[in-house]
């Protein structure tokens, strides 16, 4: 069933997308079977749907790091394709965060977070202040100088939120972020998902199985078999 | 501070795969110092014996090597009554054996020639040079490895030739040599009436140009040649000098596929990291900085290590008494930053297949990369 959404085209929309085709191996695996979505500035979208249905090359499509074999991608009212300037979008627009943490390990946590501001050329100053600023958002001010061997699954969640808000992009695009973690530190992060997105005035399009986290997102979003089949106010 | 920490964090991880890729460059570096250097020694020890007291050579014109160089004997006599010349030597070069010594370099010279002149005699004294026809001078090492002493008859070639002194000079090849009367050296190289160059020192330095005119005017088949000019141009220089770029080329470059091997070690092992930083925004060009970083850091590191050794290892070499003279370990700025660079060249060129496959990655992909 395709779901017609009633604001294409209108103003206010973060996320847009229109027709979406996606397949992997020369055609043989289809993974999005037209698509459309838009999400609301603002707004908070769970994405549920079970494993290989679409959601992860969704965000990856909004997020400029692949492309559809068809349709049409808008962010922030900008299109996605591979003529897009990416860096702009990867660098100012959109913030990533994964399943797995994927901090360096090497690094330390300011550092790991400071990575966005270096890429995008921000003074060093300004990038301490955001970087202290969201540390105490999440806690992690303490944590600051320690290597990411010696943070525990929740503490390099958060690092990777803060990771991706550094250059306060105006979308948060989250790959099951709590995925890796048990129960109580998923919902720690998720909580806290939630505040620096409704702070930060951040729209989130979020991919997960959990779907008792889904439901506290603005808006629920299903996903089967490559195809949006029902929106739902959470 | 942090680019720097992500240029130096793979080398860091791979703590012995890096060692040995500095190492490499290491001994490519040192190689290529102890090849070129020893050459240019050579060529300098063999630039002074002909600008010995004189500026100017004169040798037959198209010649491929001096060895082979004719210039009758009515030229340099003719060339030392010329007035703006001060004293025109005429030497011969010639090469032969004697048993056990298979290189054995003879100069024939006149009694007048600053090699004898201005030499430090050991043994014997200089004014019975040239006074018999058997009469030799030996330089020191000659003197060691032919085991002769004054007044000793050595066997040169098929002939043996009487010692009259022993001399010591500065100059490796001479203090290797045997030095005849001009006259014994010419029969005894079948050369009667010429010698290989003439060396001539003018009154006046400023009078080469119209000195070099003269002989090209007078003795059409000869050339006349300022020192700097000479060693400049002379092919055998210029053969020995290619020589010692290629073979130390050769060795940068084993080096640099070392740092090659090393690279793209390091860019498959940190695929998934460079994909985190394409996520993160970082461009085609920042990701290449990395991995051209890394590499530069590695190439830096084996050429400073290289010099180091390579200089440690001339002045060991410059102990043996073989090679007295022929090692200058008082190292040309310019070749060392030569050298510098061509390491560090070396080691962009070995990063430039990684440095791309590392921008091509795509991050999709390279997440999914365990």
């Amino acid at each position: 069933m395709r779901v017609t959404l009633e604001f294409d085209g209108a103003p206010g929309i973060a996320l847009r997308a229109v027709d979406l085709w996606k397949s992997y191996d020369e055609g043989t695996v289809s993974v999005l079977k037209g698509v459309d979505i838009g999400c609301f500035e603002g707004r908070s979208v769970a994405l549920c749907g079970p494993s290989g249905c679409g959601k992860s090359t969704l965000l990856h499509l909004f997020a400029g790091l692949d492309f559809p074999d068809r349709g049409k991608i808008w962010v922030n009212g900008v299109e996605i394709n591979p003529r897009s300037n990416l860096l702009q979008l990867l660098r100012h627009e959109v913030g990533f965060v994964f399943q797995l943490h994927n901090l360096i390990p090497d690094l330390t946590l300011a550092e790991n977070c400071l990575i966005p501001t270096v890429a995008a050329g921000i003074d060093r100053r300004t990038a301490k202040a955001r970087l202290q600023e969201l540390a105490e958002r999440t806690g992690l001010t303490h944590r600051l100088d320690h290597r990411i061997q010696k943070l525990s699954g929740g503490e390099r969640q958060r690092t990777a939120l803060c990771r991706a808000l550094m250059n306060r992009p105006k979308i948060l695009l989250a790959d099951e972020p709590t995925g890796s973690l048990d129960e109580q530190a998923s919902g720690a992060v998720f909580d806290l998902l939630l505040d620096l997105v409704a702070a930060e005035g951040v729209t989130l399009l979020m991919a997960t199985h959990d779907r008792s986290l889904a439901m506290r997102c603005d808006r629920l979003v299903e996903m089967h078999d490559g195809k949006i089949h029902e929106y739902a106010h959470a | 501070m942090i680019f720097l920490k992500l240029i130096l964090t793979n080398l860091r991880r791979h703590r012995i795969r890096s060692l040995i890729s500095v190492a490499g460059i290491t001994f490519s570096v040192a190689a290529m110092l102890t090849v070129v250097t020893i050459l240019q020694g050579a060529i300098g020890m063999f630039s002074r014996i002909l600008s010995n007291d004189s500026e100017i050579i004169v040798f037959e014109r198209d010649v491929s090597d001096l060895f082979f160089s004719n210039v009758p004997a009515d030229a340099a006599a003719q060339i030392s009554s010329w007035s703006l010349v001060a004293h025109a030597n005429p030497v011969l070069f010639g090469i032969v054996s004697s048993e056990g010594h298979p290189i054995i370099t003879c100069f024939g010279v006149t009694s007048t020639d600053a090699r004898i002149q201005k030499a430090e005699w050991l043994q014997g004294d200089r004014s019975s040079f040239a006074q018999h026809a058997d009469g030799v001078v030996l330089g020191t090492r000659a003197a060691k490895f032919l085991s002769a002493r004054l007044n000793s008859q050595v066997q040169i070639g098929h002939s043996t030739f009487h010692v009259i002194g022993i001399l010591k000079t500065a100059n490796g090849f001479e203090d290797g040599g045997v030095f005849m009367p001009l006259g014994s050296a010419q029969a005894f190289f079948h050369k009667e009436g010429t010698s290989s160059v003439i060396t001539v020192k003018l009154r006046n330095k400023d009078d080469a140009a119209i000195f070099k005119e003269m002989v090209r005017t007078k003795f059409p088949s000869l050339i006349a040649l300022e020192d700097a000019e000479f060693t400049r141009s002379y092919s055998q220089f210029r053969i020995l000098k290619a020589t010692a770029w290629a073979v130390g080329g050769c060795g940068l470059l084993l080096g640099g596929l070392g740092v090659a091997n090393t690279m793209i070690m390091s860019v498959f092992t940190r695929i998934r990291e460079i994909a985190i930083l394409r996520v993160n925004g970082f461009s085609h060009a920042q990701i290449g900085s990395v991995i051209f970083g890394e590499s530069a850091v590695v190439s830096v590191l084996g050429a400073i290590a290289g010099l180091s050794f390579g200089t440690c290892f001339l002045d060991a070499l410059k102990l043996i008494p073989a090679l007295d003279g022929y090692v200058d370990t008082n190292l040309h700025p310019l070749l060392v930053l030569l050298v510098l660079l061509l390491a560090l060249l070396t080691g962009v060129a070995g990063a430039l297949y990684p440095a791309v496959y590392a921008v091509r990655v795509r991050a999709v992909e390279a997440l999914r990369f365990e």
